[in-house]
């Protein structure tokens, strides 16, 4: 295999990183601060990629799609905190099961609404081109989906580290009954961390749409995914969420080219090894 | 434990054996029989999950790799192999528990929604091997069986020999699973559900227990597995997907965990409301998941456990009302 073949494909690798991270920074968030995984994540990605695929075809330039299917999907995300799983609050095992109920609804809405056949979203018409690098083409997509994705992780960083509403999602992943008892309005804070995730979700649909398009099973496909990522770089961890992305993306897309059949097993055997060796992911904090 | 104490303790058990043994002469045809034995399939499975999720605490999203791989096994050998039925059953039971060992030992070293995710993630690659491994599984075509064995004669092919074959099999199921929540394993296993510590503190080795569990409940779901193979004679990833997990799980929660009429009732009304839902509308997923959101919100404990509730305190209100007078 050549070296075109090699530098290609780790490019594909990183730019799955980078989607990767769009999905489990959010799901990361909401699971480190909620203490609920959110099974609804994978359907807030396809939603927004189906969202991307609409709003395309209604002639919207690709990033007016993308904002407004984040923005629809970040709505969502905080209306369902709002009206299901504040009522099941305390109820850790009824608030999981109640996101399956909507990832199931999710999926079958939009099976309903957009039919089975693959939706494909065209990528904006200045990225379709390939960018000669040292004798080498790259598709420029994908670059810039490895750009957004490192922006996007150095902005969230900076929220977290940098700004007061950062440091009490901070505060409350570490302790939440200490940041309650300090006065960090909590539950404000879920409804805001819903939208921000679920947002973050609808937004990588729509990044991922040219490279993964948009189809049913697509969140069944993706949620696993972002479970690995999570479980690899620790809950509630922005940097942790980022580094396993990269990890996953690289052994999705080699595992894909390399050895299709058994792409999927590959895929979860860093998942395994961290379990085995360090349960609390690579940049965990001891659970409390 | 006086005759009578245990005679009335029997009742149900009798009933439901006698209900069992009539409803093939109730029902009016071939297909509401068939209806019948997959829920009595779909029932054995959701009692074994039963054991993780009730007696262990353990929720488990793995559960249809149990359906799907000893069916695989099954379907495989008969009919790519060539092996006669019994050791082609024998060796999908084999599997379905060997991997319930393995599944155990990787999902185990988490507890509560860590479990959950783990056991999402294992479900999910087993779904992802039969989807992708197109060579071995036929991928999403699936695998056929050519017809139902015939052991001694007895013609499986045939709707009402195979209905008695699967509820012969689910009582026996049933059987040993009411003698299981009455062992000392099975008490053991509820201690490490709700003092883990304390059992640890008493010397009970907590990860063999709760190991032993996963192994019981794989080896279960492993004979629904193969009858599944049986009554369906296709196998395909579909039996495997997070959907099927869901539903199963479904099952349990619905009709009350721990008990042993919750997940058969819950497999009841699950099988009907999807049997009566997709013949109307295509839209059962919908439907499906707005029966665990209004579980979820209204009937948490179940249906059996929420009923024996409601029994006391209207027995209760009774006794209260009668005193006065």
């Amino acid at each position: 295999m050549s070296a075109q073949f090699w530098l290609i494909q780790t490019l594909n690798a990183v730019a799955m990183g980078g989607l990767l991270f769009l999905l489990a920074a959010g799901f990361s968030l909401i699971f480190g601060l909620m203490r609920v995984p959110n099974l609804a994540h994978g359907g807030f990605f396809m939603l927004g990629a189906y969202l991307g695929a609409t709003a395309l075809d209604e002639n919207l330039p690709f990033w007016l799609a993308a904002l407004a299917a984040a923005l629809g999907v970040g709505l969502l995300g905080a209306v369902l905190e709002r009206a299901l799983l504040r009522r099941l609050a305390g109820n850790e095992q009824g608030q999981v099961l109640a996101t399956l109920g909507v990832a199931f609804i999710i999926a079958d809405l939009c099976l309903m609404t957009w039919g089975g056949n693959p939706l494909s979203l065209s990528p904006p018409a200045w990225l379709m081109r390939a960018i000669a690098i040292g004798g080498f083409f790259f598709p420029a997509y994908r670059l810039a989906v490895l750009v957004l994705a490192v922006l996007l992780a150095v902005l969230l960083v900076a929220l977290m580290e940098k700004t007061r509403l950062g440091a009490m999602i901070r505060a409350g992943v570490d302790d939440r009954e200490m940041a309650e008892g300090v006065g960090i309005p909590v539950s404000r804070l879920f409804t805001t961390i819903f939208f921000l995730g679920a947002a973050l979700a609808g937004l990588g649909g729509v990044i991922g749409g040219p490279i993964l398009s948009a189809y049913p099973g697509l969140d069944t496909d993706m949620l696993p995914l972002a479970l690995i990522v999570v479980i690899l770089g620790g809950i509630g961890s922005i940097g942790g969420a980022f580094v396993g992305s990269m990890i996953i993306g690289f052994i999705y897309n080699f595992g894909i080219a390399l050895f299709p059949n058994f792409a999927y097993v590959i895929l979860f055997l860093p998942m395994i090894a961290a379990l085995l060796i360090k349960p609390e992911g690579l940049f965990g904090r001891v659970p409390q | 434990m006086s005759l009578r104490c245990s005679a009335a303790r029997s009742l149900p058990a009798l009933g439901l054996v006698l209900l069992l043994a009539v409803l093939p002469f109730i029902l009016p045809g071939p297909f509401y029989i068939a209806i019948a034995h997959q829920i009595l399939i779909y029932a054995l499975l959701a009692l074994s999950l039963d054991i993780l999720v009730g007696h262990g605490g353990m929720i488990s999203l793995a559960q249809a790799a149990f359906l799907g791989v000893p069916a695989y096994v099954y379907v495989g050998l008969s009919a790519r192999a060539g092996l006669s039925p019994l050791p082609a059953a024998l060796s999908a039971l084999a599997a379905g528990t060997a991997l319930a060992g393995l599944f155990g030992v990787l999902a185990l070293r988490a507890r509560g929604l860590g479990f959950l995710m783990i056991t999402l993630a294992l479900g999910q690659v087993v779904w992802g091997l039969a989807y992708r491994w197109v060579d071995l599984t036929g991928g999403d075509n699936g695998m056929r069986l050519s017809a139902r064995p015939r052991p001694f004669g007895l013609d499986l092919g045939r709707p009402i020999p195979f209905y008695y074959f699967v509820s012969v099999i689910f009582l026996a199921a049933l059987f040993f699973l009411r003698r299981f929540a009455r062992s000392a394993f099975g008490a053991s296993l509820r201690g490490t559900r709700d003092q883990p510590r304390r059992m640890a503190m008493l010397g009970h080795h907590v990860f063999r227990i709760r190991w032993l569990a996963f192994i019981y409940s794989g080896f279960l779901g492993s004979i629904a597995g193969v009858l599944f193979a049986l009554s369906f004679r296709f196998i395909s990833p579909q039996t495997m997907t997070l959907q099927q997990a869901a539903e199963v799980l479904l099952m349990v929660i619905l009709g009350g965990p721990g008990t042993l009429a919750g997940p058969l009732i819950g497999a009841v009304i699950i099988t009907l409301v999807k049997t009566v839902v997709s013949s109307y509308v295509a839209r059962w997923y919908t439907v499906l998941g707005l029966i665990f959101i209004g579980v979820e919100l209204f009937l948490p404990e179940g249906l059996v456990p929420g009923f024996a509730r409601l029994r006391r305190r209207l027995g209760a209100a009774l006794l209260a009302r009668r005193r006065p007078a």
